[in-house]
């Protein structure tokens, strides 16, 4: 299933950073999203897209991971030369990743 | 009994929606209202105006928006609290008293918060860029502000002092609603914890409609009722910190657990470390419970040791950019688009258009993701092609439109609705100023 089953999602951004919140709708989902949704995998998925590191910051409290990408908005939302320069639009790509939710379930 | 107050929250951006803030006031029994008016490089365009005439450089909506709200909140006693006052706050103060005392409200005391401006102070120690290699002097004469988000302090300074308009420039957006807290409260300076939940209340409420139900809906996943009539948020603020985020009876958009864990992660990055001129708020511990419809409570929001630097945001003038757009639509518009970005591609190589950066974009394809991630899409009925440079000055950003213009008459079949821009940017960077070289100060103005 894809990620979008399970999570909702915002950017936000600040100079050439992005952060992507994805939050379980269900908190019995929270642990898919500590397995699967990895630094590593969003990095990947955004390939071409962030020059720089990600890095992700976990909120079990209220079942959310907030991914911090450097280097992302064309150098800066005020200088990018971006249709989107916020990178408002990166959470909907994020919500597209595929989650494996095992058999049976 | 726990003294609460009820703080509204009436704009998230310089042009947002007017009549949410009306019906706030109207119609939310509040005591603050809030407008938090100021993008990242608004003050230096501001600042800009400002050079060219000293009376302008503050938010353009201003009047529409005091015009609209002040008779209310006069009338209700609710204090006002804003940012509009970008590069030149005393001026939006002159011009705020002046339309309190068309509008005969001549006892409102309205008042000017000043000493943002750290321009001078910047130059003087030639701070480092922190975005990259240079300093503040490196810009030259291509700098064109430097200004300081401030605390609290001198906006609830100014409400103690009696005013009814509290007008700031750059001020740290959270700070705009920690200020009523404080000063109703008189909550101390060094009380990290409530300083932490403040702040929590303040980002949760600073982009208006993003908590109400603005830039969430996605529909058949989440869906959000009456966004043409989105209602903006109301923070009840207890003394000891406790907040329930709410919104107007009977205004549109919603207020749940789900929009505000979004809004709460919204442009944070370390949820411990979130950094703030009068506290270093943490996130982690906050917790979000559904506690009637539209009411949501907020807990765990606390806080560490301010910094001993202020950050502050410096405008310059940073490049030229050039662009062009054109359409094809029907069989084959994909191919088309994409011979049209190869035909431009090599017309700017060929005619030896000067830039730094280019980028070639197909609307409706792979201008937001770029080709990888796009790659999995379906032919598209339509494409639009996109064309963007940057340059170092506006004759070369010129071409690079004219580039695509030029495809009418020389390019693929079938392409219309061409149009071009060349614009100046004004960028930002920031760096960090010791906290000791900013000196804001209150200012009132007569109505």
């Amino acid at each position: 299933m894809k990620l979008r089953e399970i999570a909702h999602s915002r950017t936000g951004d600040k100079g050439n950073t992005s952060n992507i919140s994805v939050i379980a709708y269900d908190a019995k989902h929270y642990p898919l999203l500590l397995e699967q949704v990895t630094a590593d995998r969003v990095k990947q998925h955004f390939a071409g897209v962030v020059e720089g590191d990600v890095v992700r910051y976990e909120l079990p409290n209220i079942s959310a991971l907030n991914f911090v990408m450097d280097q992302t908005l064309g150098g800066g939302v005020t200088r990018s030369l971006a249709l989107d320069a916020h990178g408002k639009s990166l959470s909907s790509a994020l919500l597209d990743l595929e989650i494996d939710d095992g058999p049976g379930s | 009994m726990m003294r609460t107050i009820r703080i509204g929250s009436g704009a998230g951006y310089s042009g947002d929606r007017i009549e949410p803030a009306v019906e706030l006031a109207e119609k939310g029994e509040i005591d603050y209202l809030v407008f938090e008016c100021l993008g990242e490089r608004t003050v230096a365009l501001a600042q800009q105006a400002r050079m060219k005439n000293p009376e302008s450089g503050y938010e353009p909506l201003l009047e529409e928006r005091m015009r609209a709200v002040l008779p209310l909140c006069a009338a209700k006693g609710i204090k006002i609290v804003t940012n509009m006052g970008a590069a030149n706050p005393e001026a939006a103060a002159k011009k705020t008293a002046e339309i309190a005392r068309a509008l005969g409200l001549s006892k409102l005391k309205v008042a000017a918060v000043v000493g943002d401006d750290v321009l001078d102070a910047c130059k003087a120690n030639d701070l480092p860029i922190m975005e990259f290699e240079g300093t503040v002097k490196q810009l030259g004469n291509k700098l064109l502000s430097a200004n300081a988000y401030l605390g609290a302090e001198p906006m609830a300074e100014a409400l103690t002092r009696g005013a009814d308009v509290v007008i700031t420039g750059r001020a740290s957006d959270p700070a705009l609603f920690l200020a009523p807290m404080v000063h109703a409260f008189g909550w101390a300076m060094d009380d990290w914890n409530l300083l932490g939940q403040g702040t929590v209340a303040g980002h949760l409420l600073e982009c208006a409609g993003q908590i109400t139900g603005g830039y969430f809906a996605d529909p058949g996943y989440k869906d959000i009722p009456d966004l043409a009539r989105l209602g903006f948020p109301i923070g009840e603020v207890g003394e000891d910190g406790s907040l329930v985020v709410t919104k107007v009876p009977g205004s549109g958009g919603a207020v749940t657990a789900q929009t505000c864990k979004e809004q709460l992660l919204y442009e944070v990055h370390d949820p411990r470390r979130y950094f703030q001129p009068d506290v270093v708020a943490d996130f982690s511990d906050v917790s979000v419970e559904e506690i009637a419809p539209d009411r949501v409570r907020i807990n765990g929001g606390r806080g560490s040791k301010r910094t001993d630097t202020l950050k502050v945001s410096v405008g310059y003038v940073d490049s030229f950019i050039g662009e062009g757009q054109i359409s094809y639509a029907g069989p084959g518009a994909l191919a088309r688009g994409r011979l049209a970005l190869d035909i431009v591609r090599e017309r700017l190589k060929l005619t030896g258009v000067a830039s730094s950066e280019l980028r070639f974009d197909l609307i409706g394809v792979d201008s937001l993701h770029g080709r990888q991630v796009s790659a999995h899409g379906n032919e598209p009925y339509e494409v639009r092609v996109r064309v963007t440079g940057r340059t170092e000055n506006l004759r070369e950003a010129v071409r690079i439109g004219n580039e695509v213009e030029t495809l009418y008459t020389n390019g693929p079949a079938g392409g219309g609705g061409a149009w071009k821009s060349a614009r100046d940017v004004v960028a930002v960077a920031s760096v960090l100023l010791p906290r000791e070289l900013a000196r804001p100060q209150v200012r009132f103005v007569e109505a």
